[in-house]
């Protein structure tokens, strides 16, 4: 018996003490990174596709604008349009007719050059009916695009706005004069495809193949797929044919999709990753306190907010919608619960997206809130509202709002909140049926111009999903839209912005900023609006503490 | 023997039948589907992607289609994880899974079992008290306070060991550890009844008063006794591991078969669901028929009321 | 053989008084079970009389006082909402506790009338209801749970039927092992002969025979149950907010666990404390319920 003892007892040992002794050498990630200029960046979550005519996500940009280039690049520090795979462009007099040359040492992976007919194919493929392609309304500002889209017509019927002159020039025709026109061109949707490898895995018209897989991908931007192992890593490599190869100083970028921001932070503090997605809230004080040199706040393109559903009671009301917009003190949220630094939210458009500014629709007023509300019960004759039902998909992040808002409801208007997590899916689809009374919400802008968030309010969008509907909203973005001049647009958005402060379909509720950790090695990284950073322009230099 | 074997995997069939049955109709009985997204798709898009998937047959025949297919051993595409394979996928990760469990179970071995044997061998000592006492502690500490602590005192403070992922071998030893702990508490636990209760057997008192060496009896007799019931408790704890691991999975952010599920089940990706459900319950069939098997042969009495 | 005669008309319910009396007197000189009911009894009286001595609600916010350390005014400190911890442990361990009592009830409900039934009908009837619980052994049963959570919305209701259901397999085999003997024994044949109808003969003469065992199970099924609500909180399958139960709590301490040390302190000896006393009750009750079975 003690023979069994001491020999199971010596073997635990010997193995825990090799370990550490194994591991106690080893040089972290980060450390090991200045020598091998590999960047490990947390993705926070694995990317559905990386067909950039079927991703709809953050994680997926952050892949595919590594391994692909648009005609345009971004700036790395305004995001403003930079020559990418074209070297230059002109716009016609009317503003409707964008003709790019591409450069001649533009090339794919495997050494075959960029040309104007790869991004007629590209376009078409993502326009086809069958890809199923969400995004694919983005392309609908190029003329006939969307009699195409829809399956109207066929492709040579619909005579879409998009011509190769000759191999290196691309004329691309607009259906209305687009002012962001260019800022759009950052957006993966208009990304090119290697015309011979999607046809070899007969993936022009369907979904589901493996031509993203590493070994098949074929891009043309300055990292080339080296491995995808699914919720594990996805590894990235320098591609030597990439016409801007000699900038590009990173040797290599491995993506790490790791879901939760405690797990990201406990891999940052042992030196694994060197930038995280996001910082839980609750750690941020914390982190501000301990590691200031770590934790970066940095203005982010979106807007959380609820969604009233204006077709039921009691948010039918105009009313009670306006009590409890006025009654939530939106810097105390920010200040106490969110603690990273994020702007309360007057109106729904970020300030100074693209230049515009929108003046605040209202503020904080629980006497006037409490005021609009006991008008309401009076009318109807009620001594106290129904309960009623917030849903939010699961996350901490939500819940902690909510219980705030909750709490907040309840002490200013005496009114009860019953609070509903739902599973993403479940939420969703709740949400696109209608089958909800407050929900919350937040939008992400696709580019940097304030159209990309108002035209969510436009009748029947898609995304409206409140019910709410109104004819000179409609026609102030519709104008909005047309206008050239960047005065007139603004004047435009505002009146968008003025009418939805004075119907409040929704409530906003603060502007985005985007919290993460960045290890100080981290070079050429900049803040930018849509949390864009060109890798090409990245590179690991500085002391690594041990 | 044989008889035995051959009618557990003829019940095995329609287990699995109704299992993966059930399954089907459970998931899409939920409310919610694999394409819905927070930026609203327009309707012809999402009638498209769903009739690539065949989401747009009537439920019934797309039952029918799944079950032809799953005959074939054919269990899909992925829905979420566009141009893989569901077979790809647990191909990827169940290997994962099976050496975090397999470490954990050793682990638990090579703890749980010389703690348990030797608790028993000094009843009523400190041997007995402490580490049965540190043995419940284990039992009443969930996973995801545990692998925390690791991590935090191993990891962070310490800097010794990885705090996540799955890329070297010195990634096996905080998720094995954190998952191991657990189940060699049960294990010491299991292993000091068993020998009790053996030991006060009247064959073993015989063995004793034939003069057999303490040592032979405690090897012959006793430890036979002693392993039955850890035995009988591995088949489930094994199973246990392998498919409850997704909070180590969670935690130490391991691309295990756990993660899979739930992240499936969470996106409504059926097809992945559908695949590790029957994947598990395949796992479980199997190695309950093991655990019998063994326990046949530690125990002859068992063997008779087959 | 002479002794298990012996022993079953012993367990008729007419000796009945004395078993319990023996089993009582067993069950006191196990110090650590004593201890260990002692215990439990505190940490239920704290979960459900604890709030009545807080001047603060379970939900109630204060944003000023966030991240607090136990001090006079908050005893166990607050959360990250500056809600107070005492007040939200002792509600936690009102839901735990609940949750556990809860699902365990359901799966003894099931579990013992399947076996007792399966036990006593005997015969095919038997055999096929016992083939079903080996079928539904083959279930991957944690996985299904989560699958039920998470497709079908997080009712409080569901949460403890789901969890419920997981666990009275077990239960069914260990009633239908124990009917199977009882229906062998003289005082059951004597109550046909009687002409006593089986519903009477089940619940009158059977059941009651079956409490050690049902007991003893009972209590080492919630600390398991308690366990499988917490790893469910962890998912965020569990409760809704604002309401909490211990794992939620332990969950959202263990985040910051750096930080605000307490957050997971007072939840999780409190949770710990509670399946700590169940085993040991259980298996106190086990052994003073089970003549057999070996003293320590």
């Amino acid at each position: 018996m003690h023979f069994i003892r001491k020999k199971s007892f010596h073997f635990a040992c010997g193995l825990l003490t090799f370990g550490f002794l194994a591991s106690c050498t080893a040089p972290s990630n980060v450390e090991k990174a200045l020598d091998e200029q590999i960047l490990h960046f947390g993705l926070g979550a694995e990317p559905q596709h990386l067909d950039p005519h079927l991703a709809t996500s953050v994680a997926a940009h952050n892949i595919l604008s590594a391994l692909l280039e648009g005609l345009v690049g971004e700036d790395p520090k305004t995001l403003k349009p930079v020559p990418g795979a074209a070297e230059s462009w002109k716009i016609s007099e009317d503003k409707k007719t964008y003709t790019f040359y591409l450069r001649k040492n533009a090339k794919w992976h495997n050494g075959d050059p960029v040309t104007a007919q790869d991004f007629v194919y590209s376009y078409r493929r993502i326009l086809t009916p069958s890809l199923g392609a969400q995004y694919a309304s983005m392309l609908h500002v190029l003329k006939n695009a969307k009699s195409y889209h829809s399956g109207e017509k066929t492709w040579k019927e619909a005579n879409v706005g998009v011509q190769a002159i000759d191999e290196r020039t691309l004329e691309l025709v607009l259906e209305n004069q687009t002012p962001y026109f260019l800022e759009l061109l950052n957006h993966y949707s208009w990304f090119p495809v290697h015309p011979p490898t999607i046809e070899k895995f007969g993936a022009s018209e369907k979904m589901g193949t493996p031509w993203t897989k590493p070994g098949n991908f074929v891009g043309n931007g300055p990292f080339s797929l080296r491995e995808h192992r699914i919720n594990s890593v996805i590894e990235v490599r320098a591609n030597p044919h990439y016409w801007d190869a000699n900038l590009t100083q990173l040797s290599g970028i491995r993506f790490y999709p790791i879901e939760t921001a405690d797990t990201e932070e406990r891999a940052f503090r042992t030196g694994f990753l060197h930038v995280t997605q996001s910082v839980s809230s609750d750690r941020i004080e914390y982190l501000q306190n301990k590691h200031p040199e770590w934790i970066h706040f940095e203005p982010y393109l979106g807007t959380y907010y609820y969604r009233f559903n204006v077709k039921a009671p009691p948010f039918d009301d105009l009313r009670v919608r306006k009590a409890l917009s006025l009654s939530v003190n939106r810097k105390l949220l920010v200040e106490k619960v969110l603690k990273g630094g994020q702007l309360p939210a007057y109106c729904f458009t970020p300030p100074d997206t693209g230049g515009f500014t929108a003046s605040d629709g209202f503020g904080y007023d629980p006497d006037q809130a409490k005021k609009l509300l006991n008008a309401y019960l009076k009318d109807h004759g009620l001594t106290k509202l129904p309960p009623i039902e917030l849903n939010y998909n699961t996350s901490e992040g939500h819940k902690k709002v909510a219980e705030a808002l909750q709490a907040m409801w309840k002490k200013a208007l005496g009114i009860e909140i019953q609070l509903l997590n739902m599973e993403w899916k479940v939420f969703l689809s709740t949400i696109s049926k209608g089958d909800y009374s407050l929900a919350r919400a937040g939008w992400i802008g696709d580019y940097v111009d304030a159209n990309t968030f108002l035209h969510l309010w436009r009748s029947g969008d898609g995304n409206n999903l409140t019910g709410w509907s109104n004819k000179e909203y409609d026609q102030a973005l519709t104008q909005a839209e047309r206008a050239l001049n960047p005065k007139d647009r603004f004047t435009h958005f505002q009146k968008c912005e003025e009418l939805l402060a004075s119907e409040m379909p929704i409530l906003p509720l603060y502007f985005y900023v985007h919290v993460s950790l960045r290890h100080p090695s981290v070079q050429g990284w900049y803040p930018t609006l849509l949390d864009h950073h060109p890798y090409k322009y990245v590179y690991l230099k500085g002391e690594v503490a041990k | 023997m044989k008889n035995f074997f051959i009618s557990r995997l003829l019940q095995a069939i329609p287990t699995l039948f109704v299992i993966a049955t059930l399954t089907f109709f459970m998931t899409r009985f939920a409310p919610g589907g694999p394409f819905d997204s927070d930026k609203a798709i327009p309707e012809e898009i999402k009638i498209k992607l769903q009739s690539h998937f065949g989401l747009n047959l009537p439920l019934f025949d797309q039952y029918l289609l799944y079950m032809k297919n799953l005959l074939a051993g054919d269990l899909g595409p992925s829905f979420k994880y566009v141009g893989w394979d569901v077979s790809e996928l647990i191909q990827l990760a169940f290997p994962v899974s099976l050496s975090l469990g397999v470490s954990a179970l050793l682990i638990a071995l090579l703890i749980g079992l010389p703690a348990g044997m030797l608790a028993a061998l000094r009843k009523n000592t400190w041997w007995d008290y402490l580490p049965m006492g540190i043995a419940m502690v284990g039992i009443c500490l969930p996973s995801f306070v545990l692998g925390p602590i690791l991590i935090m005192v191993f990891a962070t403070k310490l800097k010794l060991l990885p705090a996540l992922g799955w890329y070297s071998w010195t990634d096996l030893i905080l998720p094995s550890l954190t998952l191991g702990l657990f189940y060699a508490a049960y294990v010491a636990r299991l292993t000091r009844a068993g020998m009790l209760e053996t030991l006060k057997q009247d064959y073993v008192r015989t063995a004793r008063a034939k003069g057999a060496s303490p040592g032979r009896v405690l090897v012959k007799h006793a430890m036979r006794g002693g392993l039955l019931p850890v035995v009988t408790y591995l088949g489930p704890a094994f199973a246990g591991l392998v498919s409850g691991s997704f909070i180590i999975e969670s935690i130490f952010f391991i691309p295990g078969l756990g993660k899979f599920f739930v992240t499936a089940a969470f996106n409504r990706d059926y097809t992945v669901v559908l695949g590790t459900v029957l994947f598990y319950a395949t796992l479980i069939i199997i190695l309950n028929l093991l655990v019998d098997f063994l326990q046949a042969w530690l125990d002859p009495k068992a063997r008779e009321q087959r | 053989m002479a002794g298990s005669e012996s022993e079953g008309a012993a367990m008729s319910t007419k000796a009945g008084a004395s078993l319990t009396r023996d089993a009582w007197i067993r069950l006191r000189s196990n110090r650590m079970a004593l201890v260990s009911l002692i215990l439990l009894a505190l940490v239920v009286a704290f979960s459900f009389i604890g709030p009545l001595f807080c001047e603060y609600q379970y939900d109630e916010q204060n944003l000023d006082e966030q991240f607090l350390g136990p001090s006079k005014q908050h005893w166990f400190g607050t959360d990250s909402l500056g809600r107070d911890l005492f007040a939200r442990t002792s509600y936690g361990g009102r839901i735990s506790l609940a949750v556990g009592l809860l699902a365990t009830s359901v799966s003894l409900l099931i579990g013992v009338t399947y076996g007792m039934v399966a036990g006593y009908v005997g015969g095919k009837t038997d055999a096929f209801l016992m083939r079903m619980v080996d079928i539904l052994y083959s279930l991957p049963f944690t996985i299904f749970v989560i699958l039920l959570m998470v497709l079908f919305g997080r009712n409080f209701l569901l949460l403890f039927l789901a969890i419920g259901a997981v666990e009275w397999l077990t239960m069914a085999r260990i009633t239908r092992a124990q009917t199977l003997n009882l229906k062998r024994a003289e005082f059951i044949e004597s109550a046909r002969a009687l002409g006593f109808s089986h519903a009477r003969i089940l619940f009158h003469h059977i059941l009651p025979n079956l409490l050690g065992p049902i007991i003893v199970y009972a209590t080492l099924t919630v600390p398991a149950v308690m366990l499988l609500e917490a790893a469910l909180s962890f998912l965020g399958l569990g409760v809704q907010a604002p309401m909490a139960s211990w794992g939620s709590l332990i969950k959202e301490g263990a985040e910051k666990m750096d930080i605000a040390p307490w957050l997971i302190l007072f939840p999780g000896l409190f949770f710990c404390l509670s399946l700590f006393c169940l085993n040991f009750i259980g298996d106190g009750l086990r052994d003073a319920l089970d003549p057999k079975s070996s003293k320590d």
